[in-house]
């Protein structure tokens, strides 16, 4: 090891202490019985529980929902925040942004309040309201980064072979700012998934998630299940991470 | 103008903010001609071109296409093609799918577009590489898919904006003959912009040369290298000798303290004129009846093809000249220059003169300050003009005693002196003649002396 290798050693003890050392605990909470015996049982009931995976099932859906609503709404804002025409302040970037500067869960806390305020019934309708409202600027900082880098000498070619305004927008704007997208969709989509005090306080826990079952099992000691359960989403956010580092090389 | 110019240019103006970049541009480009828009960066070359492509409205005056007002027509309605700077490439396609972008969307049959597509490749040497990564590309193989590109729509005008600027030198010129052998090929109209003097000799029809929103002058290259209309051009194009001259009477001009034989005509009987004398046009001879003054050579340089030598004359001035053969440093040479090589060019301005009002006794307010001055003979509050010589303004390199402060805009050389042209932080232009060496950008405090400045009547603005 020369000089240089040396200076990541700190790095390299706190990658293993914070993240090689719990992900490993969880893979060996996850293959174990309450007395320390191997077992693929865990895994298995939660593949037999019926609960479980509506619960799963649902989660995804929520998850797809939100982010979709997110992109629906978040791509138009960062659109409009990128054009020099339309926004001529730096300020209004901010804006958008600051509400990520306040703790998610006092902002959860608050539209909770809001809604009960204002008699609103508590379910899916709040939750997806307080979770597009949790994730938005999530979705929209990426995206606006990508249209704001965007060299706009392409727009600009682009109409001089003859595309009109729109069709500037569908053949090089949108292929191009795909990128933002997508990093917008995984920074809103995994953390959907696994939340759980969103659910409990926008549903009065009438909406279980996934993150809520997980929670609940740590919660009551059953650490064997939770951990398998925890492992099924770590599975699956390794998914979405290869099938997202596959995309730019397909366009 | 002839009669059906397929682009007429009439009264363009446009300001950004502030700065005025194009004022009162007229123009026409005849069909299938290859103009070229050529002068400094920020002389609104390429803001023409963008108002042409569409992508700039102007503030007023109209641009015609084939005698139709295209003012208000949108981009993608012109049919005109662009070739951007820096390529534009979409990333996003590959080559095929750049080329046929514009035929896509005019929904051309895919049997067809293949054809043209395969067509305009095989036109810039570029048909292998129809499945490539745009961004795997050299920047000249870039540069032939970006022409490709613009010339597979057939527009009637093609628009080059700097387009060999990122290549480097050998790669420029092998593109250079071979954008010359597209247009004669394609006939089609090229509108090309460029700062390089020597690209654009190279491959105009015709020059419109550009500074600070103007047009200079208009003409073939060998008009515009042989007979610039006024320093500025002499400068900006090929190398040159500009002097300060007298035009005794027709036919015979002083300069360097000589007289001299020339071909111009009509400026009048001792008229103050600038004095431009190419460097390859002034002759060493061996013949004493054949010598119009002597100089000593100062420096010699090997240039390639010619020697470049700087020589300083008998009578104190220093000259540039090019010669095939190098005559060592320190000799005395005997020089010549035939009538037919000196070119005369009416003067600009011969001083200084602002727009200004007494503000009080002794004092007056030009260029957004207050001088002190004689304005003995003037009413407080009265519009006058103030001249001050050129030799007379004093360039400071701090700003403490100076009475206000500009930018070096411009230098020109004249073989004993600067001319420079100064730009104050209000955008106005000072004139200065000075011994000193500044560079163009230097931030410099100017003074004007009081006795310096002299007060005449509105509008005469003469001396």
């Amino acid at each position: 090891m020369n000089k240089r290798t040396g200076w990541a050693l700190p790095y390299f003890i706190f990658l293993v202490l914070f993240v090689v050392l719990p992900l490993l605990l969880i893979v060996v909470y996850a293959l174990q019985d309450g007395s320390g015996h191997f077992t693929l049982a865990n895994l298995g009931k939660f593949f037999t529980d019926r609960d479980s995976l509506s619960t799963f099932a649902l989660s995804i859906e929520v998850a797809i929902e939100n982010t979709v609503l997110c992109i629906l709404i978040g791509y138009p804002a960062a659109y409009i925040l990128a054009d020099k025409n339309l926004n001529r302040s730096a300020v209004t970037v901010v804006l958008f942004i600051l509400p990520m500067w306040i703790n998610a869960l006092m902002r959860t806390l608050a539209t909770a309040e809001l809604f009960t305020m204002a008699g609103v019934q508590l379910g899916k309708g709040t939750l997806l309201f307080g979770m597009c409202y949790d994730y938005l600027p999530f979705m929209i900082y990426p995206i606006y980064n990508q249209l704001n880098k965007m060299d706009k000498s392409y727009a600009e070619a682009a109409q001089d072979l003859g595309a009109t305004p729109r069709e500037v927008f569908r053949k090089v704007t949108l292929p191009l700012s795909m990128p933002g997208v997508w990093s917008g969709v995984m920074m809103v989509f995994m953390p959907t998934v696994s939340t759980f005090a969103i659910s409990e306080f926008l549903t009065n826990n009438k909406i279980k998630l996934f993150g809520t079952i997980i929670q609940e099992n740590i919660n009551n000691s059953m650490w064997n299940y939770g951990a398998a359960l925890s492992l099924v989403m770590l599975i699956i956010i390794a998914i979405t991470t290869m099938l997202q580092k596959e995309e730019p090389d397909e366009s | 103008m002839p009669k059906n110019p397929i682009i007429q240019i009439e009264h363009l103006s446009k300001s950004f903010g502030d700065k005025q970049v194009l004022s009162d541009i007229n123009l026409y480009v005849r069909k299938g001609e290859f103009i070229t828009l050529l002068g400094p960066s920020g002389c609104g070359k390429t803001t023409l071109l963008r108002m042409l492509g569409g992508f700039t409205a102007p503030d007023s005056g109209r641009i015609l296409l084939e005698g139709k007002d295209i003012s208000d027509v949108p981009p993608y309605r012109r049919p005109l093609n662009t070739v951007f700077q820096r390529y534009a490439l979409f990333p996003h396609l590959d080559v095929y799918d750049n080329v046929a972008f514009g035929l896509k969307l005019q929904k051309v049959p895919e049997a067809d577009i293949e054809k043209r597509v395969k067509k305009v490749l095989k036109l810039v040497s570029m048909s292998d590489y129809e499945d490539r990564d745009v961004n795997s590309l050299s920047g000249g193989q870039q540069q032939r898919v970006a022409i490709a590109r613009a010339l597979i729509n057939q527009p009637r005008v093609l628009l080059l904006d700097e387009p060999l600027a990122a290549l480097d030198l050998k790669m420029r010129k092998d593109m250079q003959i071979e954008l010359k052998e597209m247009h004669r090929k394609l006939g089609i109209t090229f509108i090309y912009v460029t700062h390089d003097q020597e690209e654009a000799l190279t491959l105009s029809d015709t020059i419109v040369v550009m500074n600070e929103g103007k047009i200079q002058q208009i003409g073939t290259p060998i008009d515009i290298y042989n007979e610039p209309v006024n320093a500025f051009v002499a400068d900006f194009i090929g190398d040159s000798n500009i002097l300060n001259g007298k035009m005794f009477r027709d036919r015979r001009v002083a300069f360097i303290k000589h007289e001299f034989d020339c071909v111009d005509e009509g400026f009048g009987e001792n008229v103050s004129v600038d004095v431009v004398v190419r460097p390859e046009d002034i002759y060493f001879t061996n013949d004493p009846a054949k010598c119009q003054f002597t100089a000593k050579v100062n420096s010699c340089t090997f240039k390639g093809v010619h020697y470049e030598m700087w020589v300083d004359t008998d009578t104190g001035y220093e000259l540039m000249i090019q010669d095939y053969d190098p005559y060592p440093v320190g000799s005395e040479v005997m020089l010549y220059i035939d009538p037919d090589d000196i070119q005369v060019m009416k003067k600009e301005r011969r001083f200084n003169a602002f727009p200004a009002r007494v503000t009080g006794e002794g004092r007056v307010m030009f260029l957004d300050t207050e001088f002190e001055c004689n304005t003995e003979g003037f009413a407080v509050d009265e519009a006058v003009t103030a001249t001050v010589r050129f030799e007379k303004v004093d360039l400071l390199d701090h700003e403490e005693e100076a009475d206000l402060t500009g930018n070096v805009v411009f230098i020109l050389y004249k073989g004993d002196h600067y001319h420079l042209t100064v730009k104050t932080e209000t955008g106005e232009n000072i004139w200065v003649d000075t011994n000193d060496i500044w560079d163009k950008g230097d931030f410099v405090g100017i003074k004007i002396l009081p006795a310096d400045i002299k007060l005449v009547k509105a509008e005469s603005g003469d001396e």
